[in-house]
Protein backbone atom coordinates (compact mmCIF):
# COMPACT_ATOMS: atom_id res chain seq x y z
CA UNK A 1 0.00 0.00 0.00
CA UNK A 2 2.80 2.29 1.09
CA UNK A 3 4.48 1.80 -2.09
CA UNK A 4 1.84 2.43 -4.46
CA UNK A 5 0.65 5.57 -2.57
CA UNK A 6 4.55 6.51 -2.72
CA UNK A 7 4.59 6.36 -6.43
CA UNK A 8 1.53 8.09 -7.14
CA UNK A 9 3.09 10.84 -5.56
CA UNK A 10 6.20 10.54 -7.15
CA UNK A 11 4.66 10.21 -10.73
CA UNK A 12 3.20 13.73 -10.16
CA UNK A 13 6.19 15.23 -9.57
CA UNK A 14 8.08 14.10 -11.80
CA UNK A 15 5.14 15.23 -14.12
CA UNK A 16 5.35 18.00 -13.50
CA UNK A 17 9.03 18.22 -13.97
CA UNK A 18 8.61 16.83 -17.48
CA UNK A 19 5.68 19.07 -18.20
CA UNK A 20 7.91 22.09 -16.98
CA UNK A 21 10.95 20.53 -19.44
CA UNK A 22 8.73 20.30 -22.73
CA UNK A 23 7.99 23.76 -22.17
CA UNK A 24 3.89 23.12 -21.06
CA UNK A 25 4.80 24.88 -17.41
CA UNK A 26 6.08 28.36 -17.37
CA UNK A 27 8.27 29.09 -14.48
CA UNK A 28 9.63 25.88 -11.95
CA UNK A 29 9.05 26.68 -8.36
CA UNK A 30 11.52 26.19 -6.38
CA UNK A 31 12.17 27.89 -3.74
CA UNK A 32 15.62 28.83 -3.46
CA UNK A 33 16.92 25.79 -5.67
CA UNK A 34 18.75 25.76 -8.18
CA UNK A 35 15.62 23.30 -10.37
CA UNK A 36 16.24 24.63 -13.55
CA UNK A 37 20.23 24.78 -13.38
CA UNK A 38 20.01 20.58 -12.56
CA UNK A 39 17.19 20.47 -15.23
CA UNK A 40 18.66 22.31 -18.53
CA UNK A 41 22.15 20.73 -17.53
CA UNK A 42 23.65 18.32 -19.70
CA UNK A 43 22.70 16.00 -16.70
CA UNK A 44 18.77 16.51 -17.71
CA UNK A 45 18.63 14.44 -20.77
CA UNK A 46 19.28 10.95 -21.43
CA UNK A 47 19.19 9.07 -24.33
CA UNK A 48 17.59 11.94 -25.75
CA UNK A 49 15.25 12.40 -23.68
CA UNK A 50 14.71 14.64 -20.51
CA UNK A 51 15.37 12.41 -17.37
CA UNK A 52 12.10 13.53 -15.72
CA UNK A 53 10.25 11.50 -18.54
CA UNK A 54 12.05 8.30 -16.86
CA UNK A 55 10.91 9.20 -13.62
CA UNK A 56 7.51 9.23 -15.39
CA UNK A 57 8.00 5.97 -16.62
CA UNK A 58 9.66 4.05 -13.67
CA UNK A 59 6.76 5.64 -10.99
CA UNK A 60 4.01 4.13 -12.83
CA UNK A 61 5.50 0.72 -13.53
CA UNK A 62 6.22 1.16 -9.64
CA UNK A 63 2.32 2.19 -9.17
CA UNK A 64 1.06 -0.46 -11.57
CA UNK A 65 3.35 -2.89 -9.96
CA UNK A 66 2.11 -2.05 -5.90
CA UNK A 67 -1.64 -2.00 -7.10
CA UNK A 68 -0.80 -5.47 -8.48
CA UNK A 69 0.28 -6.85 -5.11
CA UNK A 70 -2.79 -5.87 -3.53
CA UNK A 71 -5.18 -7.63 -5.88
CA UNK A 72 -7.22 -10.80 -4.78
CA UNK A 73 -4.85 -13.60 -4.82
CA UNK A 74 -2.12 -11.93 -5.20
CA UNK A 75 -2.11 -10.35 -1.40
CA UNK A 76 -0.66 -13.07 0.10
CA UNK A 77 2.18 -13.77 -2.73
CA UNK A 78 6.07 -12.71 -2.54
CA UNK A 79 6.59 -11.60 -6.21
CA UNK A 80 4.78 -8.23 -6.55
CA UNK A 81 6.99 -7.65 -3.65
CA UNK A 82 10.23 -9.28 -5.75
CA UNK A 83 8.99 -7.03 -8.28
CA UNK A 84 8.60 -3.74 -6.62
CA UNK A 85 11.88 -4.02 -4.69
CA UNK A 86 13.81 -4.97 -7.86
CA UNK A 87 12.45 -1.89 -9.67
CA UNK A 88 12.43 0.38 -6.47
CA UNK A 89 16.31 -0.82 -6.33
CA UNK A 90 16.73 0.01 -9.33
CA UNK A 91 15.67 3.40 -8.96
CA UNK A 92 17.26 4.49 -6.16
CA UNK A 93 20.54 3.02 -7.74
CA UNK A 94 19.81 5.90 -10.70
CA UNK A 95 18.92 8.07 -7.97
CA UNK A 96 22.09 7.89 -6.33
CA UNK A 97 23.69 8.75 -9.26
CA UNK A 98 21.87 11.90 -9.99
CA UNK A 99 22.25 12.92 -6.28
CA UNK A 100 26.01 12.44 -6.98
CA UNK A 101 26.04 14.46 -9.93
CA UNK A 102 24.27 17.50 -8.54
CA UNK A 103 26.17 17.53 -5.47
CA UNK A 104 30.02 16.80 -7.07
CA UNK A 105 29.60 17.88 -10.60
CA UNK A 106 26.70 20.56 -10.71
CA UNK A 107 27.10 21.82 -7.34
CA UNK A 108 23.90 22.59 -7.52
CA UNK A 109 20.73 20.73 -5.60
CA UNK A 110 17.26 20.54 -7.09
CA UNK A 111 14.50 20.21 -4.18
CA UNK A 112 12.21 18.12 -6.23
CA UNK A 113 14.84 15.56 -7.51
CA UNK A 114 15.53 14.91 -3.43
CA UNK A 115 11.98 15.03 -2.80
CA UNK A 116 11.90 11.93 -5.20
CA UNK A 117 14.99 10.60 -3.62
CA UNK A 118 13.59 10.33 -0.61
CA UNK A 119 10.23 8.83 -2.25
CA UNK A 120 12.29 6.17 -3.98
CA UNK A 121 14.00 5.07 -0.96
CA UNK A 122 10.68 4.98 0.90
CA UNK A 123 9.28 2.96 -1.60
CA UNK A 124 12.42 0.44 -1.76
CA UNK A 125 12.86 0.35 2.20
CA UNK A 126 8.91 -0.13 2.09
CA UNK A 127 9.29 -3.05 -0.50
CA UNK A 128 12.40 -4.72 1.79
CA UNK A 129 10.30 -4.93 4.73
CA UNK A 130 7.06 -6.55 2.65
CA UNK A 131 10.02 -9.06 1.54
CA UNK A 132 11.32 -9.14 5.39
CA UNK A 133 8.19 -9.53 6.92
CA UNK A 134 6.46 -12.28 4.21
CA UNK A 135 9.83 -14.23 4.56
CA UNK A 136 8.54 -15.55 8.12
CA UNK A 137 5.34 -15.87 7.63
CA UNK A 138 3.97 -19.04 6.00
CA UNK A 139 1.70 -19.21 3.40
CA UNK A 140 -1.95 -20.46 3.65
CA UNK A 141 -2.67 -24.32 3.22
CA UNK A 142 -3.44 -24.60 -0.02
CA UNK A 143 -1.95 -21.45 -1.54
CA UNK A 144 0.83 -23.52 -3.51
CA UNK B 1 -15.08 -6.39 7.05
CA UNK B 2 -11.48 -4.59 8.78
CA UNK B 3 -9.52 -5.23 5.67
CA UNK B 4 -12.33 -3.91 3.51
CA UNK B 5 -12.59 -0.93 5.19
CA UNK B 6 -8.91 -0.68 5.24
CA UNK B 7 -8.95 -1.07 1.25
CA UNK B 8 -11.29 1.05 1.28
CA UNK B 9 -9.09 3.98 2.88
CA UNK B 10 -6.45 3.02 0.77
CA UNK B 11 -8.37 3.57 -2.52
CA UNK B 12 -9.87 7.25 -1.24
CA UNK B 13 -6.06 7.97 -0.31
CA UNK B 14 -4.91 7.44 -3.97
CA UNK B 15 -8.02 9.23 -5.46
CA UNK B 16 -7.19 12.14 -2.89
CA UNK B 17 -3.29 12.04 -4.19
CA UNK B 18 -4.68 12.17 -7.94
CA UNK B 19 -7.10 14.81 -7.27
CA UNK B 20 -3.88 16.86 -5.39
CA UNK B 21 -1.59 16.30 -8.46
CA UNK B 22 -3.71 16.87 -11.01
CA UNK B 23 -5.33 20.44 -9.66
CA UNK B 24 -1.44 21.07 -8.86
CA UNK B 25 -0.59 20.83 -12.59
CA UNK B 26 -3.10 22.72 -13.74
CA UNK B 27 -3.09 25.24 -11.74
CA UNK B 28 1.06 25.84 -12.47
CA UNK B 29 -0.44 25.31 -16.37
CA UNK B 30 -2.94 28.16 -15.59
CA UNK B 31 -0.42 30.27 -14.06
CA UNK B 32 2.02 29.53 -16.74
CA UNK B 33 -0.74 30.86 -19.55
CA UNK B 34 -2.06 33.43 -17.24
CA UNK B 35 0.47 34.85 -16.43
CA UNK B 36 -0.01 38.26 -17.82
CA UNK B 37 -1.03 41.26 -15.57
CA UNK B 38 -1.77 45.03 -16.91
CA UNK B 39 0.17 47.39 -15.21
CA UNK B 40 0.48 51.52 -14.96
CA UNK B 41 2.74 53.66 -16.48
CA UNK B 42 6.44 52.61 -15.44
CA UNK B 43 8.09 55.14 -13.33
CA UNK B 44 11.70 55.63 -15.50
CA UNK B 45 13.67 58.11 -13.75
CA UNK B 46 15.18 60.12 -16.53
CA UNK B 47 18.62 59.53 -14.71
CA UNK B 48 18.60 55.87 -14.44
CA UNK B 49 20.35 53.85 -17.23
CA UNK B 50 17.58 52.82 -19.48
CA UNK B 51 19.15 49.37 -20.58
CA UNK B 52 20.61 47.72 -23.54
CA UNK B 53 18.76 48.39 -26.84
CA UNK B 54 18.51 47.11 -30.07
CA UNK B 55 15.90 47.86 -32.76
CA UNK B 56 14.41 51.30 -34.30
CA UNK B 57 13.31 54.24 -31.91
CA UNK B 58 10.11 54.52 -33.97
CA UNK B 59 9.16 50.82 -32.89
CA UNK B 60 5.53 50.66 -32.15
CA UNK B 61 6.04 48.22 -29.54
CA UNK B 62 9.00 48.30 -26.99
CA UNK B 63 9.94 44.91 -24.84
CA UNK B 64 11.92 45.13 -21.67
CA UNK B 65 13.54 41.67 -20.60
CA UNK B 66 14.84 41.50 -16.68
CA UNK B 67 17.29 38.95 -17.21
CA UNK B 68 19.75 37.68 -15.55
CA UNK B 69 22.87 36.60 -17.12
CA UNK B 70 23.43 33.47 -14.69
CA UNK B 71 19.45 32.03 -14.62
CA UNK B 72 19.00 29.26 -17.09
CA UNK B 73 14.81 29.92 -17.62
CA UNK B 74 16.69 32.97 -19.58
CA UNK B 75 19.29 31.12 -21.14
CA UNK B 76 17.06 28.68 -22.24
CA UNK B 77 14.78 31.60 -23.82
CA UNK B 78 17.95 33.63 -25.43
CA UNK B 79 18.79 30.12 -27.38
CA UNK B 80 15.36 28.86 -27.99
CA UNK B 81 13.79 32.33 -28.83
CA UNK B 82 16.25 34.95 -28.89
CA UNK B 83 17.46 34.51 -32.48
CA UNK B 84 13.49 34.50 -33.77
CA UNK B 85 12.50 37.17 -32.21
CA UNK B 86 15.42 39.27 -32.97
CA UNK B 87 14.83 38.23 -37.05
CA UNK B 88 11.12 38.35 -37.24
CA UNK B 89 10.24 40.69 -34.76
CA UNK B 90 12.92 43.28 -34.23
CA UNK B 91 14.81 43.50 -37.55
CA UNK B 92 11.68 44.11 -39.50
CA UNK B 93 11.18 47.43 -36.73
CA UNK B 94 7.67 46.15 -34.97
CA UNK B 95 9.70 45.87 -31.61
CA UNK B 96 12.55 48.05 -30.21
CA UNK B 97 13.84 45.66 -27.43
CA UNK B 98 15.96 46.42 -24.42
CA UNK B 99 17.80 44.26 -21.52
CA UNK B 100 17.58 45.28 -18.24
CA UNK B 101 20.13 43.83 -15.55
CA UNK B 102 18.13 41.68 -13.14
CA UNK B 103 20.96 39.69 -11.12
CA UNK B 104 19.40 37.57 -7.98
CA UNK B 105 21.61 36.86 -5.03
CA UNK B 106 20.62 33.05 -5.77
CA UNK B 107 23.07 32.49 -8.53
CA UNK B 108 26.68 33.16 -7.39
CA UNK B 109 28.47 34.19 -11.01
CA UNK B 110 25.31 36.27 -12.37
CA UNK B 111 26.83 39.66 -10.76
CA UNK B 112 30.32 39.42 -12.01
CA UNK B 113 28.59 38.33 -16.09
CA UNK B 114 26.63 41.08 -16.13
CA UNK B 115 29.73 43.59 -14.71
CA UNK B 116 31.35 41.06 -18.09
CA UNK B 117 28.26 42.38 -19.97
CA UNK B 118 28.65 45.96 -19.03
CA UNK B 119 32.15 46.26 -19.77
CA UNK B 120 32.00 44.82 -22.93
CA UNK B 121 28.97 47.23 -23.86
CA UNK B 122 31.90 49.94 -23.16
CA UNK B 123 33.33 48.90 -26.28
CA UNK B 124 29.85 48.25 -28.51
CA UNK B 125 29.89 45.01 -27.47
CA UNK B 126 27.10 44.21 -25.49
CA UNK B 127 24.44 41.71 -27.22
CA UNK B 128 27.81 39.62 -28.62
CA UNK B 129 28.61 39.26 -24.46
CA UNK B 130 25.26 38.71 -24.22
CA UNK B 131 24.91 35.59 -26.21
CA UNK B 132 28.62 34.44 -25.50
CA UNK B 133 27.26 34.44 -21.73
CA UNK B 134 23.68 32.91 -22.59
CA UNK B 135 24.87 30.42 -24.95
CA UNK B 136 27.68 29.25 -22.93
CA UNK B 137 26.24 29.57 -19.26
CA UNK B 138 26.32 25.65 -18.77
CA UNK B 139 30.43 26.13 -19.14
CA UNK B 140 30.70 29.01 -17.02
CA UNK B 141 28.15 28.74 -14.07
CA UNK B 142 29.54 26.42 -12.01
CA UNK B 143 33.03 27.73 -12.22
CA UNK B 144 34.83 29.03 -9.08
CA UNK B 145 36.15 31.75 -10.88
CA UNK B 146 33.92 32.71 -13.88
CA UNK B 147 35.93 35.57 -15.13
CA UNK B 148 38.72 33.67 -16.58
CA UNK B 149 36.18 32.26 -18.84
CA UNK B 150 35.02 35.43 -19.56
CA UNK B 151 38.24 36.93 -20.46
CA UNK B 152 38.14 33.92 -23.35
CA UNK B 153 34.39 35.15 -24.64
CA UNK B 154 35.77 38.34 -24.36
CA UNK B 155 38.82 37.45 -26.81
CA UNK B 156 36.02 35.26 -29.02
CA UNK B 157 34.35 38.37 -29.95
CA UNK B 158 37.33 40.63 -30.53
CA UNK B 159 37.20 43.13 -27.67
CA UNK B 160 40.73 44.59 -26.10
CA UNK B 161 41.15 42.20 -23.73
CA UNK B 162 43.36 44.20 -21.18
CA UNK B 163 40.82 47.27 -21.39
CA UNK B 164 37.72 44.72 -20.79
CA UNK B 165 40.07 43.31 -17.50
CA UNK B 166 40.50 46.22 -16.26
CA UNK B 167 36.67 47.03 -16.47
CA UNK B 168 35.78 44.26 -14.89
CA UNK B 169 38.30 44.77 -12.12
CA UNK B 170 37.22 48.13 -11.04
CA UNK B 171 33.53 47.04 -10.66
CA UNK B 172 32.65 50.23 -11.70
CA UNK B 173 29.16 49.11 -13.19
CA UNK B 174 28.37 47.70 -9.95
CA UNK B 175 26.35 50.61 -8.62
CA UNK B 176 24.49 50.92 -12.50
CA UNK B 177 23.51 47.07 -12.05
CA UNK B 178 22.24 47.54 -8.54
CA UNK B 179 20.38 50.45 -9.48
CA UNK B 180 18.55 49.03 -12.62
CA UNK B 181 17.54 46.00 -10.44
CA UNK B 182 15.82 48.06 -8.26
CA UNK B 183 14.00 49.93 -10.54
CA UNK B 184 13.38 46.50 -12.04
CA UNK B 185 11.48 45.41 -8.28
CA UNK B 186 9.55 48.71 -8.70
CA UNK B 187 7.65 47.75 -11.36
CA UNK B 188 7.00 44.66 -9.75
CA UNK B 189 9.68 42.20 -11.35
CA UNK B 190 10.79 39.46 -9.16
CA UNK B 191 12.04 36.64 -11.26
CA UNK B 192 13.60 35.85 -14.52
CA UNK B 193 12.95 36.69 -17.30
CA UNK B 194 10.61 39.51 -16.56
CA UNK B 195 8.85 41.15 -19.65
CA UNK B 196 7.33 44.09 -20.12
CA UNK B 197 5.45 44.57 -23.12
CA UNK B 198 4.00 48.06 -23.41
CA UNK B 199 1.63 48.06 -19.95
CA UNK B 200 1.93 44.21 -19.88
CA UNK B 201 3.85 42.19 -17.43
CA UNK B 202 4.94 38.83 -17.75
CA UNK B 203 7.47 36.07 -16.52
CA UNK B 204 9.03 32.99 -17.46
CA UNK B 205 10.66 31.61 -20.57
CA UNK B 206 8.50 32.28 -23.49
CA UNK B 207 8.21 30.76 -26.78
CA UNK B 208 7.79 32.85 -29.97
CA UNK B 209 4.04 32.62 -30.56
CA UNK B 210 3.30 34.09 -27.05
CA UNK B 211 5.18 37.12 -27.18
CA UNK B 212 4.30 37.44 -30.83
CA UNK B 213 0.50 37.54 -29.30
CA UNK B 214 1.44 39.67 -26.68
CA UNK B 215 3.08 42.36 -28.89
CA UNK B 216 -0.30 42.16 -31.44
CA UNK B 217 -2.46 42.23 -28.24
CA UNK B 218 -0.23 45.79 -27.46
CA UNK B 219 0.50 47.31 -30.97
CA UNK B 220 -3.45 47.14 -31.77
CA UNK B 221 -4.14 48.95 -28.37
CA UNK B 222 -1.83 51.51 -29.51
CA UNK B 223 -3.56 52.37 -32.60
Amino acid sequence: MAGAMLALIGFFLSLYLWLWKTGVLGTLACGSGSCDFVQLSEYGELFGQPVALYGVIGYLGLFATGLWGLQGRWVARREPTVVLAVLSGLGVAFTAYLTYLEAAVLHAWCRWCLISAAIIVAIFASAVAGLWSTRTVSPPAGSR
Amino acid sequence: MAEARRMKGFYLGLAAVAVIGVAAILWARSNAAGGVEEIGPIPVSTEAFPGYSMGSDSAPVQIIEYGDFQCPACGQFAVLTGPDVKRRLVETGQVRWTFRDFPLGIHPNALVAHLAAACADEQGQFWNMHDQLYFRLGEWAPERRPARMFRDYARVIGLDVKQFEDCVDSRRYLGRIEATRRTGETVGVSSTPTFIIGNLRVSGSLSFDSIQVLVNRVAGANR
